[in-house]
């Protein structure tokens, strides 16, 4: 019987096992951590987990009856640190040895570190683990004023979470605008002006010269040369894909784990999946890497079913959602290089859609505190089909019946 | 605990211990029960915790809430007794059910 090993136990390597499980894979799998505990969900813990509205238990991605009933191992607090390709084996910290058949790179991505003089003085923090997470947690209710660094999901989630606590917050973006990557000019604004509602100071087209204090974080300083003081930093300018262990093995790496269609590595006896994993998709001029419960969860779906020997490529329609203070952002589709923006509904409500179009082509539709809009454009979008721009401007139109 | 039995498209049944206060979707998810995704971890926001309530269990689940009523028009093959599970708690009351899973929920 085969065997299955993967490195990393986030949404990927959950999902993965089970799938395998769940498609009656009856070979021994084996989750290698580096964390102790169970697995455990991210989006919460810049969101309802930060908050105070759900409690550590409910993160767990499965109970911990789940690992013994579906027979998946889960080596706690030991991560690999090397890949024997010849001997098909995995060796942990601790010196332990795992033999695969296949191997799966679920590594997921770390937070992106600050190069600024100070960076590494307490009370600079990030937000990725639960750890981090449980200590801003604790210490949240004593802050008066916090500075974040860098305006991408993570940070706005925070800010929001803060400013609703009464919490002092400024943020700081070296972009022109919030979000930069992830959203339209037209969406960015909005939620600017959200944020700036709920008293938050956002600088936009500011950069960050140092961390000042004497043994801990005091405040910032900005390009601009002004120093706006902190009880607690937040570093949350991205992240990087922890690809070492495949680089250290010789396998391609990008900006990620090089995977093909089938998302194999250049090994066919080693595949990668979510955050970690640079893979082709159609209508992009390169391999691309998303870090998404979506992606995750159906890259883990997809080759789940390539270990139970039904290939295909994957090709499912990137969807993401982001909380911030009352606001539910939904995003279906990609919306990079799209030339021209189409608003349904009107965003003075507070509830919208901005769909994206690149030459009468709908790349993306991002939904503001509109469920509905977001779900059609999941289910017309990765069918294939389209709304003309009138239509989406229309709001008589109904975009259920679009397929 | 009470009982929770889901039944798969394909008739293979999986009867389940579900904690008072939990959702059904928790239920199938922490057992692995194939056929419910729960992607988005219980908001009603993805409707791919799609069942069918038997005929004998349908008072007793309560109504739908309106947010899964519009979740609900955007899944496929939706019948009357269709329910999103996370929406449904779990209670003594409840010991027992009877639901079906769809045949996808994509
Ligand atoms: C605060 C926060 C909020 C988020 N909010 C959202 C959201 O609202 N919506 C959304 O879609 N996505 C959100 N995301 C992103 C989402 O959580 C990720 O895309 C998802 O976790 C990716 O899953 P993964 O399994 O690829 O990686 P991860 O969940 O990161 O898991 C990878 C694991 O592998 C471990 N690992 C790495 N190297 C080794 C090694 N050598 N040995 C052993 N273990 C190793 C890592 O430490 C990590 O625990 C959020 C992320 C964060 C941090
Ligand atoms: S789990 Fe998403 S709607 Fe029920």
């Amino acid at each position: 019987m085969s065997s299955v090993v993967v490195i990393g136990a986030g949404h990927a390597a959950i999902q993965l096992a089970a799938s395998l499980r769940q498609g009656r894979f009856e070979g021994p799998i084996t989750l290698i951590a580096d964390a102790a505990g169970l697995p455990y969900q991210r989006p919460p813990l810049s969101k309802a987990y930060l908050a105070g509205h759900m409690d550590e238990p409910a993160l767990a991605l499965r109970p911990a009856s789940f690992y013994a009933a579906q027979s998946v191992g889960l080596v706690e607090n030991d991560p690999a640190v090397a890949i024997d390709r010849t001997g098909r084996s995995v060796i942990t910290a601790l010196g332990a040895r795992h033999g695969y058949d296949h191997l799966v790179l679920a590594t997921g991505a770390a937070n992106r570190a600050l190069p600024v003089p100070g960076a590494e003085l307490p009370g600079v923090v990030g937000l990725r683990s639960l750890a981090e997470a449980r200590a801003l947690k604790a210490i949240l209710g004593g802050l008066r004023r916090v500075v974040v660094i860098g305006a991408g999901f993570i940070g706005l989630e925070f800010a929001a979470v803060a400013a609703e606590r009464g919490i002092a917050v400024t943020v700081i973006e070296a972009a022109p605008r919030p979000l930069m990557r992830g959203v339209s000019v037209d969406m960015s604004a909005h939620l600017a002006g959200a944020h700036r509602g709920w008293g938050t100071r956002l600088l936009t087209e500011t950069g960050v010269r140092a961390i000042t204090g004497s043994g801990r974080a005091e405040g910032v300083e900005l390009s601009t040369g002004e120093i706006v003081p902190a009880d607690l930093v937040l570093v949350a300018i991205g992240v990087v894909p922890n690809v070492q262990i495949a680089e250290q093995a010789d396998l391609a790496v990008g900006n990620g784990i090089v995977v093909d269609a089938m998302l194999a590595t250049d090994d066919p006896m080693i595949s990668a999946i979510g955050d970690c994993a640079a893979f082709p998709m159609a209508g992009q001029p390169g391999p691309i890497r998303l870090e998404s419960v979506q992606n995750a969860s159906d890259q883990a779906r997809c080759l789940a079913d390539r270990l139970l020997g039904k290939p295909a490529a994957y090709a499912k329609l990137p969807w993401f959602w982001s909380d911030q203070g009352a606001l539910k952002l939904q995003i279906a589709g990609l919306s990079g290089g799209h030339d021209r923006t189409v608003l349904r509904g009107d965003p003075a409500s507070g509830a919208f859609s901005v769909f994206c179009y690149r030459d009468d082509r709908l790349l993306a539709v991002e939904s503001l505190n509109r469920a509905p809009d977001h779900m059609a454009a999941r289910r017309f979008l990765a069918a294939g089909a389209s709304v003309t721009p009138a239509q989406a401007a229309d709001p008589m139109f109904d975009l259920r019946t679009v397929n | 605990m009470p009982k929770v039995t889901f039944i798969e498209h394909n008739g293979t049944a999986h009867t389940v211990e579900a904690a008072n206060g939990d959702s059904l979707m928790r239920a199938a998810v922490d057992n692995n029960v194939p056929g419910i995704d729960g992607d988005c971890g219980g908001e009603c926001a993805c409707a791919t915790c799609h069942v069918y309530v038997e005929a004998a269990w349908w008072d007793k689940v309560g109504g739908r809430t309106e947010t899964e009523e519009t979740m609900l028009s955007f899944a496929a093959a939706t019948k009357d007794n269709s329910r999103l599970c996370c929406q449904i708690t779990m209670s003594d009351a409840l010991d027992g059910i009877v639901v079906h899973t769809p045949d996808g929920q994509h």
